[in-house]
């Protein structure tokens, strides 16, 4: 019978949102149970979070000063000395578990499994490779223990008002002292996250500026959403790293997302492809973005834009 | 605590800043040292630019006739090793592929980019991280190497695995997702480009660095280098020479067309836009 570890994400404060979807993804192995593994140097609020988790067996919380910062060379050893115990090690596939995970399961001498999709068995797993051009389904060794990432995007969150016991645990490893945190540099918003925003605009090369990026802001803000951007909109400096969305930005799936001026190069399309409604705006009638959206208007995003504001804002 | 970079080389300056390392004295040399040699990966993929096929019998990917190139982020990780050797902060660049013997060309191709000295591991099945990890990590003990780069991610099976797997082996530090390094005192300062915005973190060498797309911009290839790569050596070896166990554990069991999505409308106008919305409740 499996019984699953599921490594938290958290900023110290906060449960990140990807591990209600992991434990959803967890679900999915015919009812085996789940744990989840809280890192930190004072992690009680997180662990409290992570206990009300609909399915969840229990939080093991480990403290320990040196995991104030989410240091993949510091936590894996851990992850790896408590891993004896269970036949599957999940994380989610954001930026912490792909830094994470594979250090993990080479201290556990295995391959793994990234992205998971769906859950077909115990061993079995489906998931996009090519960013997302193909869907590779792949069977673990049974004799192998599991070490994953869930892709988020593919889950729903799990329901809260579970009550599951808080254990804490003293893990008893050597951690190595040759890497430092230093700093964070963040910009701080108001604005819904963009992985988990129900509404997202995205804006294109095509704003031209980070001046012009105002419109795209403007109208987010108006309707509630989330601000995500194209690899070149970012790599222009229009707007920060954190908004790029595709296969080496964020995997989204919002209710609705706004493509203005926007190509729909598959590196972008693949960070999309589970949104409810794609609304792509682009004045080529070609662009390849239309062969993937639901409503689709070949305009000027500059006349478009404030134009949808006056009309869905008020 | 890394900034003062723009001053002495980092590898000669003379007097150790005793405000940064209060153990660096003048007998502790190791901490100023140059480094040898760096290794960097290059993976052979399908070109990004082009659409991937799957074989109607879902048991691979087209890839008869169709454009191969080095990983794009494998070209920033040389980048990124050319410039740190340009500085006078390496000695070598050494690049290696492992795989199919094809992947020779990407070789030349990065050879021609400015690395030195190519290593070609020949393995005709599939590679996996692990196995890759462990042939990096046999090379390292072989050309006693001081930095690593990697690409982020292999375009072709997104693993985003094989530099955390080989720092985990090599019990060395890693910095993935680097879209900025800074080389001083025998340690790297990394900007890494992560979820919530821009990382920093401080690693000791040697170390293993994964290359985002914003690290740099890799140099064009000009033709009169592609004529000195000819001359330059590659070796070619086996995971069998190298005596690495390959670690598989994970079966490829079939490959499929993703679902696609239902064919949308286009509008007219604003207007139309707007009421397609409310049509499907979304405002
Ligand atoms: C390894 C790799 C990874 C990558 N990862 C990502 C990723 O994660 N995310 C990502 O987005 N990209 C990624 N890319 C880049 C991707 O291939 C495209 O280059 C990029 O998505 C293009 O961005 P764009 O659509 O904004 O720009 P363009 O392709 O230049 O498109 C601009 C569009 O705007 C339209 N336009 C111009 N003016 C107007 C106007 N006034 N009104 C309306 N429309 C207008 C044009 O018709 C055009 O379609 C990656 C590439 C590589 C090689
Ligand atoms: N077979 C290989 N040959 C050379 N480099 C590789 C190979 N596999 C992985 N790498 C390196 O590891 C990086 C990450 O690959 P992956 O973990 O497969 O996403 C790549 O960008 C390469 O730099």
């Amino acid at each position: 019978m499996a019984n699953i570890l599921i490594v938290a994400e958290h900023d110290g404060q906060t449960l990140n949102a990807s591990i209600a979807k992991c434990v959803s993804c967890a679900g999915g192995f015919g009812g085996a149970p789940i744990d989840i593994l809280v890192l930190a140097a004072s992690g009680e609020a997180v662990a409290r979070e992570a206990a009300a988790l609909q399915g969840v067996n229990k939080v093991l919380l480990a403290e320990r000063a040196e995991n104030d910062k989410p240091l993949a060379a510091i936590l894996a050893p851990q992850v790896a000395e408590l891993a004896g115990g269970y036949t599957h090690v999940l994380g989610p596939s954001t930026t912490f578990g792909k830094d994470l995970l594979p250090r993990v399961a080479a201290l556990l001498g295995v391959n793994q499994v990234s992205d998971i999709m769906e859950v077909l068995g115990e061993h079995r797993f489906k998931r996009p490779i090519y960013a997302g051009s193909a869907i590779l389904t792949v069977s673990v060794d049974p004799g192998n223990k599991v070490v994953a990432t869930v892709r988020s995007a593919s889950y729903q969150p799990c329901d809260t008002g579970g009550e599951a016991s808080i254990e804490s645990v003293a893990i008893d490893c050597d951690l190595p002292d040759h890497s430092r945190y230093v700093e964070l540099q963040a910009q701080t918003t108001d604005r819904p996250d963009l992985q988990t925003a129900a509404r997202v605009v995205a804006g294109g090369r095509a704003l031209a500026s980070a001046e012009n990026f105002k419109l795209v802001f403007d109208f987010a803000d108006c309707i509630g959403a989330g601000v995500g951007a194209s690899r070149a909109a970012v790599d222009a400096g229009y707007v920060p790293n954190d908004t790029q969305v595709g296969q080496t930005g964020k995997i989204i799936a919002p209710d609705v997302y706004f493509a203005f001026g926007i190509s729909g190069a598959i590196q972008h399309l693949t960070g999309i492809k589970d949104a409810g409604v794609i609304v792509a705006v682009n004045k080529d009638a070609e662009a390849p973005i239309f062969e993937v959206s639901d409503i689709g208007l070949v305009g000027d995003l500059f006349e478009v834009i404030p134009q949808l504001q006056a009309k869905l804002g008020g | 605590m890394l900034t003062g970079i723009s001053g002495p080389r980092w590898y000669n300056a003379r007097v150790p800043d005793q405000r940064t390392d209060p153990h660096s004295g003048p007998c502790k040399p190791k901490a100023n040292k140059r480094m040898q040699k760096i290794l960097v990966g290059i993976k052979r993929v399908i070109d990004y630019n082009v659409r991937v096929r799957v074989k109607p019998d879902g048991s691979g990917i087209v890839t008869d006739g169709v454009k191969m190139s080095i990983n794009p982020f494998d070209e920033i990780a040389l980048e990124e090793a050319l410039r740190i050797k340009e500085r006078g902060d390496a000695g070598e660049v050494v690049v290696v592929s492992i795989g199919a013997d094809a992947a020779q060309q990407q070789l030349r191709t990065a050879l021609a980019m400015g690395a030195d000295r190519a290593i070609m591991v020949k393995e005709d099945a599939e590679v996996s991280p692990m196995t890759a990890a462990n042939v990096f990590l046999k090379l390292i003990d072989k050309e006693s190497a001081d930095l690593v780069i990697l690409g982020k991610q292999a375009i072709d099976d997104d693993n985003i695995q094989t530099g955390q797997m080989l720092a985990a082996l090599w019990q060395r530090p890693q910095a993935t997702f680097a879209s900025k390094l800074e080389l001083a005192d025998g340690k790297a300062k990394v900007t890494r480009e992560i979820d919530g915005g821009l990382e920093v973190i401080e690693v000791d060498l040697p170390a293993v660095i994964t290359a985002d797309l914003r690290l740099n911009e890799p140099r064009y290839v000009k033709l009169p280098d592609i004529m000195k790569a000819k001359r330059k050596p590659l070796d070619v070896t086996s995971l069998q020479e190298l005596g690495v166990e390959p670690l598989g554990g994970i079966t490829q069991e079939a490959f499929a067309l993703p679902e696609g999505r239902s064919k949308g409308i286009m509008v007219d106008d604003v207007d139309g836009l707007v009421a397609a919305l409310k049509d499907r409740g979304l405002f």
